[in-house]
C-alpha cells in the first residue's frame, strides 16, 4: 500500500481510480450493449407482428367480396363460391357457446372470490382452473369427442358448442375471480352493515362495482374461441353446406380456412386467406372493443 | 328525567317497531341466500369433475392402445395403420424440439422486449406498443400457421435453409442438423413460428411483474450509480424471478399444445430417421388435427387418444413444476446473498 | 382488568355491554369490557392505535363475523336484548344499528338508488314514499340541497366529503337507532370534517350515536361521552368534560395530556 497523499479528495489513489475510470467503462460498455440487444428484441417482435399483418391484409382483403358473405363453401377448382356457411357457423357456435359457459364461469369466479377464499375447494378449484387454462385445446376437443360424439356417433354442432364451451369457462373464471377480489372490503362491509343479506351484497353491490372487468374477461373470452380450430376438428367438423341444425356437423371459419390453405387448389386458397383476414379483424376488433369498453367504465 | 319518556319526534307510521318484536317487512326469502350458494359451490364442483372427466375420458379412449403397447409405445417409432404397430417416439420428439427451439428463441427475446418497454421506452411509445404486443399475443394461432406456410417457408429455405447447408456441409454434428430437403418445413421451421407466437405471452408477463417493481427499489439501485442493465439484471430480475418463471412457463405451456401454427409446417411425416431439422416430422398435436377424423374406431384412434393423453400429462406436470418451482422461490428469498 | 364503570343516573343506558371478550385467533383483544352507553348521546371512543375501540364498535353490529378467526364472547344489551345471541337474525339487527367507515363508500349506482338501496331491503315502499324518504334522509344528512338535482347520478362523482354524508344518509334512511361512526372524518379534509361534527350534533337528537376517533379534539368537541381504552381494557368512561379535565386515573391523564400516544 502506497504512503503517498491521496490522488484525489475521497482518498483513492491514483491506481486505484484508474482501475475505478476502466472498471466504469466496462460497465458503460456492457450496458450499451445490453439496451442495444433490447432494442433489437423490440424491433424483432415488430417485425414479425408488421409483417404478418401486412401479408394478412394484403393476401386476404384482395379476396374479399360480396360472394364471400352470400356463397357457401365451394368444392374445389370451382369459379364462385363464399364462406357464408362457415361464416355463420362460426358466429353462431362462438355465441351459444359463450352463452353456455358464461354464467357457469362467472359463478365459479364468484364463489373463489366471495365464498373459498380458504377452503380447500376454492384452492383445488384454482389449481384445476389453472391447468384447464393452459390444456391444449386439442385435448378438449378429444374430450368431448369421447364423451359425445362417439355416443352419439356423429359429429355436430352442439359437440363443438360444448369444446368451445369448456375454453370459455377457465378464462371467465379467472378475469371474474380477479376483478371481483381488486374490491376492497370496506364496500362489502358497508352493504352487510346495512343489513343485506349475502347473495345481494355479491350480486348488487360486489358484481356490479366489478362489472367492466368483468365484461371485458367475457370479451376476450369470445376473442379467443373466435380462433379456435382444434377444438372444431373432430367436434362440430365441417360442413360444406349450410345448415343451422345443431345436430349436424357445422362449418367453421378456423376449419375451412385449415382445409382450404393445406390443399393445392388455387380458389380455395384465395378463400382461405380471405377467411384469415376476416378472423383476424374479428378477434383484433373485439379485444380492441373491450380495451376501450374496460377505460371508459373505469 | 328518568321517570319521564323521551319525546318521541317520530309520527307513529314512521316509527320504528321495538326491537323484540321482528317486524315483517324481511322482503326477500332467506331461500334466495342459500340458492346463491348452491349455485356457487355447484360451479366450482362443475369445474373440479371438468378435469376429471378430461383424465379419464383419455384414459379410457387410450385404453386398447395402453393395454396394447404399454409404455414401450413412448420410445417406438413405429406408425403403420395399416400393421397396426404404433408408437409415439417421433410426435413427442417433435413436440418437445420444436418447443425448445421456441424457448431458445422466445425467452431471450422476450426479456429484451420487457427490458426495452418499462427502462428505455419513451413514455409516449410506451402504451401503443405494449398494445401491440397483446394484440400479437390476440392473433389466432391459423394465422400464424396459414402464414407460415405460404408466405414464410419459402423464405425460409431460401434465405436461412440453403446457405446453412451449404456453410456447414461436412461439418460432422452440425451438418446433419441441416442436412435434409430445404424447403422451409421441419422442425425448425414450426419452431420458429412458435417463437413468434410465444413471445408476445412471455413478453407480456415480464413486462408486468418488470412494472410493478417498487419504484423505490429501482431508484434505490440508480442513486448508487448503477446502470440501467445493472439494475434490471441485479434488482429487478430477482425480484420480480417469480413472475419470470411462470411467464415463462406459460409460454412452454402454450407452445406445447399449439396446434395449428405447428401442423401447417412441420410436415406430418412420422420419421425420426434423421436429426436434421430440416426434414418433415411431426408433433402430438398436427399427428391429432391430421388423422384423427379419419381414423376409425380402433387402435389407430386409441393410439391417437394415447398421444393426447401423454401431451396432456406434459403438459400438467410443467405447469405444476411451475407452481412448485414459484413457491419455492418464493419461501428461498432472503436466505441468499 | 374489571372496570365497573357508572352511568350518569340521569341518562337511560341504550346499549350495555357485560363481560364482553374478544379474540382475533389467539390474540385477546377486548378484556372483559363493561359499559353502559347512554341512550340518545354522542359517545366517543379514544385511545392509541391498537387499543380495540374500532373492534368493540364493530362487536356491536357482529360485522366480526364476515371473518371466520374473530369471535366474541359476552353480552351486549340493546334495550334489554342480547345482540350476540346466535338465534337473532343479524340483518335485523343491522338494520337497527348502523354504520359509517372510515372511507366513504358509496356503491356503484345512483345517489337515490344508493339511499333506496337499504330501504328496499325491509319496506316495500310506493315510489312516492320512496322518494319522501330518500329527501328525508338526504336532509338529514345535510345534502339534500346539494344533490337534489343530480339524484340519479352516480355516486362517485361527488366529493369526498358529500360521500361520506351519503354514505351517512344511507345508514339513517332504515332508520336505526344506534348510529356506529368509525373515525368518519379521517379521510376528509378540515372543512367537511367541520359539517359532519355539525351533523353529529344534530344527529343525537334521535339517535345514539357512537364514535371512535384518532383526534381527541374531535372528542372533545363533537361527544357528550367519552370511553378511554387501552390495549383492550377500558380504563376510564364519564361525561366528555370530566374525562378530559378531571380525569379519574393517571393513564387516562397521560394519554390526554400527550405524554405518550
Amino acid at each position: 500500500m502506497s504512503t503517498t497523499a491521496p490522488a484525489s479528495a475521497h482518498g483513492f489513489t491514483a491506481a486505484q481510480q484508474a482501475g475505478r475510470v476502466a472498471m466504469h467503462q466496462r460497465r458503460k460498455r456492457t450496458n450499451a450493449v445490453a439496451l442495444t440487444l433490447a432494442l433489437s428484441a423490440m424491433a424483432f417482435g415488430m417485425f414479425w407482428l408488421i409483417w404478418i399483418l401486412f401479408e394478412t391484409f394484403r393476401l386476404g382483403l384482395g379476396g374479399i367480396n360480396l360472394a364471400v358473405f352470400t356463397e357457401m363453401t365451394p368444392p374445389p377448382q370451382a369459379d364462385i363460391g363464399g364462406l357464408s356457411n362457415a361464416i355463420f357457423g362460426s358466429i353462431m357456435m362462438a355465441g351459444l357457446a359463450t352463452l353456455l359457459g358464461t354464467p357457469i364461469g362467472v359463478m365459479a369466479g364468484i364463489y373463489l372470490a366471495e365464498y373459498g377464499q380458504k377452503t380447500w375447494l376454492g384452492g383445488a378449484t384454482r389449481f384445476i382452473n389453472d391447468i384447464l387454462l393452459s390444456a391444449p385445446s386439442i385435448v378438449i376437443g378429444l374430450f368431448i369427442y369421447s364423451a359425445v360424439v362417439a355416443r352419439v356417433k356423429s359429429f355436430s354442432g352442439l359437440a363443438g358448442i360444448l369444446a368451445l364451451a369448456l375454453i370459455v369457462i377457465p378464462v371467465v373464471i379467472r378475469t371474474t375471480e380477479n376483478m371481483l377480489s381488486l374490491i376492497p372490503n370496506a364496500l362489502r362491509e358497508a352493504a352487510y352493515a346495512l343489513g343485506t343479506p349475502k347473495w345481494k351484497v355479491i350480486s348488487a353491490v360486489t358484481l356490479k362495482a366489478a362489472r367492466a372487468g368483468v365484461i371485458t374477461g367475457i370479451l376476450l373470452a369470445i376473442a379467443r374461441i373466435s380462433g379456435e380450430t382444434a377444438p372444431l376438428l373432430f367436434t362440430a367438423l365441417s360442413n360444406q353446406f349450410w345448415t343451422s341444425d345443431l345436430r349436424e356437423p357445422m362449418a367453421s371459419l378456423p376449419v375451412t380456412i385449415f382445409k382450404f390453405a393445406m390443399s393445392p387448389y388455387e380458389n380455395w386458397q384465395k378463400l382461405a386467406w380471405a377467411g384469415v383476414f376476416l378472423i383476424t379483424m374479428g378477434v383484433l376488433l373485439l379485444n380492441i372493443a373491450a380495451r376501450v369498453f374496460f377505460r371508459n367504465k373505469h | 328525567m328518568a321517570a319521564t319518556l323521551p319525546v318521541n319526534p317520530y309520527k307513529p307510521d314512521e316509527r320504528v317497531m321495538p326491537f323484540s318484536k321482528p317486524p315483517e317487512r324481511r322482503r326477500v326469502a332467506p331461500w334466495a341466500d342459500r340458492l346463491f350458494s348452491v349455485l356457487a359451490h355447484g360451479a366450482a364442483w362443475l369445474t373440479l369433475s371438468l378435469l376429471v372427466g378430461i383424465i379419464l375420458s383419455l384414459l379410457v379412449g387410450a385404453a386398447p392402445a395402453i393395454k396394447e403397447f404399454g409404455l414401450g409405445f413412448l420410445w417406438s417409432t413405429d406408425w403403420d395403420p395399416v400393421k397396426e404397430k404404433f408408437g409415439g417416439l417421433v410426435m413427442i420428439y417433435g413436440t418437445l424440439m420444436t418447443s425448445f427451439i421456441a424457448l431458445l428463441i422466445a425467452v431471450p427475446v422476450s426479456f429484451g422486449i420487457a427490458l426495452f418497454l418499462t427502462e428505455m421506452s419513451p413514455g409516449w411509445l410506451k402504451r401503443p406498443l405494449g398494445v401491440a404486443v397483446e394484440l400479437l399475443a390476440a392473433v389466432p394461432s391459423i394465422v400464424y400457421g396459414m402464414w407460415g406456410l405460404l408466405v414464410f417457408s419459402p423464405i425460409l429455405a431460401t434465405y436461412v435453409q440453403q446457405p446453412l447447408q451449404a456453410a456447414f456441409k461436412g461439418v460432422p454434428v452440425l451438418g446433419a442438423l441441416v442436412s435434409g430437403p430445404p424447403v422451409g418445413i421441419g422442425i425448425l421451421s414450426a419452431g420458429i413460428i412458435l417463437a413468434i407466437m410465444v413471445i408476445p405471452f412471455i413478453a407480456s408477463v415480464m413486462r408486468d411483474v418488470f412494472e410493478v417493481t417498487p419504484p423505490l427499489l429501482k431508484e434505490s439501485a440508480y442513486g448508487l450509480g448503477a446502470t440501467t442493465w445493472e439494475v434490471v439484471s441485479r434488482v429487478v430480475l430477482p425480484y420480480t424471478k417469480a413472475g419470470v418463471v411462470g411467464g415463462i412457463m406459460l409460454g412452454l405451456g402454450r407452445a406445447l399444445g399449439e396446434t395449428m401454427a405447428v401442423t401447417f409446417v412441420i410436415g406430418n411425416f412420422n420419421q425420426l430417421d434423421s436429426l436434421s431439422l430440416f426434414q418433415a416430422a411431426n408433433s402430438i398435436t398436427s399427428a391429432l388435427a391430421n388423422e384423427f377424423a379419419e381414423a376409425g374406431e380402433g387402435l389407430h384412434q386409441a393410439s391417437l387418444i394415447y398421444l393426447g393423453l401423454v401431451l396432456f400429462f406434459i403438459t400438467f406436470v410443467v405447469l405444476s413444476l411451475s407452481k412448485l418451482l414459484l413457491s419455492q422461490l418464493r419461501k428461498g428469498e432472503g436466505t441468499r446473498t | 382488568m374489571d372496570t365497573r364503570v357508572d352511568t350518569p343516573s340521569t341518562d337511560k343506558s341504550k346499549l350495555s355491554v357485560r363481560n364482553l371478550n374478544f379474540y382475533y385467533g389467539g390474540f385477546h383483544a377486548l378484556k372483559k369490557i363493561n359499559l353502559e352507553l347512554p341512550e340518545k348521546k354522542v359517545t366517543a371512543f379514544i385511545g392509541p392505535s391498537g387499543c380495540g375501540k374500532s373492534t368493540l364498535l364493530r362487536t356491536f353490529n357482529r360485522m366480526f363475523e364476515l371473518y371466520p378467526e374473530q369471535r366474541a364472547e359476552g353480552e351486549i344489551l340493546l334495550d334489554g336484548e342480547n345482540l350476540l345471541n346466535k338465534k337473532l337474525d343479524v340483518s335485523l339487527i343491522r338494520a337497527k344499528i348502523g354504520m359509517v367507515f372510515q372511507k366513504p363508500t358509496p356503491f356503484p349506482m345512483s345517489i337515490y338508488d344508493n339511499i333506496a338501496f337499504g330501504v328496499k331491503l325491509f319496506e316495500t315502499l310506493p315510489r312516492v314514499e320512496m322518494d319522501e324518504r330518500v329527501e328525508w334522509a338526504l336532509k338529514k344528512a345535510a345534502l339534500w340541497n346539494e344533490v337534489k338535482d343530480k339524484l340519479d347520478q352516480s355516486g362517485s362523482g361527488l366529493s369526498g366529503g358529500q360521500q361520506q354524508r351519503l354514505c351517512i344518509a344511507r345508514g339513517i334512511a332504515i332508520k336505526p337507532e344506534v348510529l356506529l361512526l368509525d373515525e368518519p372524518c379521517s379521510a376528509l379534509d378540515p372543512i367537511s370534517t367541520g359539517k359532519i361534527e355539525e351533523l353529529i350534533h344534530e344527529l343525537k337528537t334521535d339517535y345514539t350515536v357512537l364514535i371512535v376517533t384518532h383526534n381527541m379534539q374531535q372528542a372533545a368537541r363533537c361527544s357528550d361521552f367519552t370511553a378511554y381504552m387501552y390495549l383492550g381494557d377500558l380504563i376510564e368512561f364519564g361525561p366528555t368534560s370530566e374525562v378530559f379535565t378531571k380525569p379519574k386515573r393517571k393513564d387516562t391523564e397521560d394519554y390526554i395530556t400527550g405524554r405518550f400516544g
